[in-house]
């Protein structure tokens, strides 16, 4: 118990902290120092659970079990890694010009608002509190989104504000659609809306209303995951806000918006006995692949191609949950641990080619490995990481989900296989340019934060070779508990 | 057919008025009287919500019914007024589509919310349950205003709208929500009006106009 508080406060009051203090010269510290307490209190929290299993506590409100364990252990991790990175970017981009201390503050204070938010969604027990984090989580990433105030990232943030907006009011609808079929098994009161409590009696759940539900939750969530067709604001706010703010979005707050959808996904499967739920995932997996694969090749911004990869991910792991069984689910589990590694690795990368080379657009972004080796390594094993070579995790999680979907949905397969190889194309085809050949990069005033991209990818290695027994554990009960 | 007791007669006829004050605010083409239909439309939202309360005796729904008044009928609509005085922007409802086939839209997405709400509100026990068809069309009617409006300031009023609905779904369908969510979603809205406000003065700072059309540079490919 006092761990959980302990995720949750440090960030809190290192948000209210940040906020206070203003732009000091040693605000990145501090904020370096807060993420690693938060990044302690979760690695203690996973030892409890390692240790004495599952937990309900605080008048359950509050729940930690194998599929959000390892959630909220990745959260505080590329909270912290992304932190580090922060330090030496923001610091160049305010030499830059690009930032004002006054932004500088609002930055780092909302930057632990936000980590706050998305571990408050994951450990809620109650699925309404869920959706006040995600909403919250919502808000304070408008702020990290526009905070250069350009024209362009005034747009992005826009259309961010007013899309998600609108999708989490229709998640609104569906939980209080859950809400009302769970009402009347679980009486009112603050019961009704707990996930333990409503997992325990999904059988009794009206089946007619739940599917109802199933959709809103589904387009509410589906929109802050980035499911196609309610992508559109992904690409742009990934693009127009700050690299850290990209590095979090990708790798964590998709993360979370998914796991909302599978948490709701267990509820409705286990009181509608048909396959309507994993067919509606599959569907919006499948079509977030195959259009985000063919959206890959077109993109001239190199922000927005890996926001497109993003969204590939997303539909991969979407798909795989939808599949559900042992393997299928394992797989996607992994694939998410392995893309919010990875992709976060990627950013990290970018955000310094960015500012190496004065420009995001791959046309005037030229060899980098010239200048730094190890930046242009970073992104290249990167990049191919992400498109799931050998032996990274990627590779083992997208081959276990395309040998499950042979056997269960053939007919998916080619779709799959094929996206998978347009969107290798697409990408190696723009990046060879940019990390070899003749170099446009120059020095940094600072030295770049690659010790984040290479422990990433460290562990994305140690994912494709070897997963730790008691993570492995984890996502079987996970993979057992989704179903 | 059994009475209906005298105080779900009300709701209904606030339910009415509810989805009335929609169209009311789909038709209207001036920023300001838009804001005072919003905290009409909040009005009735509170009213009828501290009446369930009465009739069905649920004290936690007092509370509700309190925090709507103090937030969408006051608060809000007093902040939305501010911005819309040091903004400057009075006569400022532009739509995509004009207004009477806008209403048309309007008239057909009650009836398809309607048809939808039907299968749900035959398994509700409470004595609103004949409005959730209502809450539901409010839903879709904020929607549609906020599709359609091209100015920054009447797509926020669209989306506070489309909370109302909910909030009204969340009375008439059950009750209400725990108290602990109602505060969060509450909490919520402010912040996001807050934030949007902020929001208002960098988007005119920037393009010197609230219209969106300065906002649409982001596209594919090019």
């Amino acid at each position: 118990m006092i761990e959980i508080l302990a995720v949750l406060g440090f960030p809190l009051l290192g948000a209210l902290l940040l906020a206070w203090l203003g732009a000091r010269p040693n605000a990145p510290g501090i904020n370096v120092a807060v993420s690693l307490l938060t990044l302690l209190a979760a690695a203690a929290l996973t030892a409890r659970v390692i240790a004495e299993g599952p937990l309900l506590v605080l008048d359950r409100q509050f729940f930690v079990d194998p599929f959000n364990v390892f959630l909220v252990a990745l959260t505080a991790l590329v909270g912290f890694t992304t932190s580090i990175f922060s330090r030496p970017y923001m610091r160049i981009e305010e030499e830059r010009g690009r930032l004002t201390p006054a932004k500088l503050r609002l930055y780092h204070s909302m930057y632990q608002l936000f980590n706050f938010t998305m571990l408050l969604a994951l450990l809620a027990n109650n699925m309404g509190i869920l959706w006040v984090a995600m909403e919250a989580a919502t808000l304070t990433t408008v702020l990290l989104v526009s905070l250069y105030r350009t024209p362009a990232s005034l747009e992005a943030a826009w259309k961010y504000f007013i899309l998600c907006g609108v999708g989490i009011a229709q998640a609104l609808f569906g939980t209080i659609l859950l809400y009302f079929a769970a009402e009347r098994v679980l009486g009112a009161g603050g019961g009704a809306l707990l996930w333990t409590e409503l997992n325990a009696v999904k059988g009794q759940l009206e089946p007619t209303v739940l599917s109802l539900a199933f959709v809103f939750l589904l387009v509410g969530y589906g929109t802050k995951t980035g499911l196609v067709p309610l992508h559109n604001w992904l690409p742009d706010a990934h693009a127009e806000g700050p690299t850290p703010v990209s590095a979090v979005l990708s790798g964590l707050l998709l993360n979370v918006a998914l796991y909302a959808v599978v948490r709701c996904k267990v509820l409705v499967e286990g009181s509608v006995h048909t396959s309507f739920a994993r067919e509606l995932m599959m569907g919006f997996g499948l079509l977030s692949v195959v259009v985000a694969a063919f959206m890959l090749s077109r993109q001239k911004d190199l922000k927005r191609l890996f926001a497109y990869s993003s969204i590939e991910h997303m539909g991969i792991i979407t798909f795989a949950f939808g599949m559900g069984g042992p393997i299928a689910n394992f797989a996607g589990l992994l694939h998410m641990t392995a893309h919010s590694l990875t992709k976060s690795a990627i950013f990290f990368a970018v955000g310094h080619a960015t500012q190496k080379t004065g420009t995001q657009l791959i046309d005037g972004m030229r060899g980098l490995i010239t200048i730094s080796p190890m930046m242009g390594w970073g992104l290249m094993l990167g990049s191919l990481a992400i498109l799931g070579m050998p032996p990274f995790g990627i590779f083992a999680s997208e081959f276990l989900i395309l040998i499950t979907a042979m056997r269960e949905q053939p007919w998916a397969t080619p779709f799959l296989l094929a996206a998978l190889a347009i969107a290798f194309a697409a990408v190696v085809s723009k990046l060879q340019p940019i990390v070899f050949g003749e170099t446009n990069a120059t020095r940094l005033p600072h030295r770049p934060a690659m010790v984040p991209v290479y422990t990433h990818l460290a562990l994305v290695l140690m994912l494709g070779l070897w997963i730790p027994p008691y993570l492995a554990q984890w996502y079987r009960q996970a993979a057992r508990l989704i179903g | 057919m059994t009475a209906i007791p005298f105080y779900a007669q009300i709701i209904n006829l606030l339910a009415a008025l509810l989805l009335l004050l929609s169209f009311a605010m789909l038709a209207q083409r001036r920023v300001l009287s838009l804001v005072n239909l919003f905290a009409m439309q909040g009005l009735s939202l509170a009213l009828s919500t501290a009446i369930v309360a009465y009739g069905t005796a649920q004290p936690h729904l007092y509370w509700s019914a309190g925090l709507t008044f103090v937030l969408k009928v006051f608060l809000l609509p007093w902040l939305l007024h501010r911005l819309i005085r040091q903004l400057d922007v009075r006569w400022d409802v532009e739509g995509l589509i004009n207004i009477p086939t806008t209403m048309l839209i309007g008239i057909v997405l009650v009836v398809f919310s309607f048809n939808l709400a039907v299968p749900i509100s035959e398994l509700a026990s409470t004595v609103t349950r004949s409005t959730l068809g209502i809450a539901m069309a409010c839903v879709m009617l904020s929607f549609l205003m906020m599709i359609t409006r091209r100015k920054a300031i009447p797509q926020v009023i669209g989306f506070l709208s489309m909370e109302n609905g909910l909030f009204f779904a969340a009375t008439s369908a059950t009750y209400g929500m725990p108290l602990v969510v109602e505060l969060g979603i509450a909490l919520d809205v402010l912040v996001g009006m807050l934030i949007l406000g902020v929001f208002f003065f960098q988007i005119r700072e920037q393009f010197d106009s609230l219209d969106l059309k300065h906002l649409e540079k982001l596209k594919e490919g090019e």
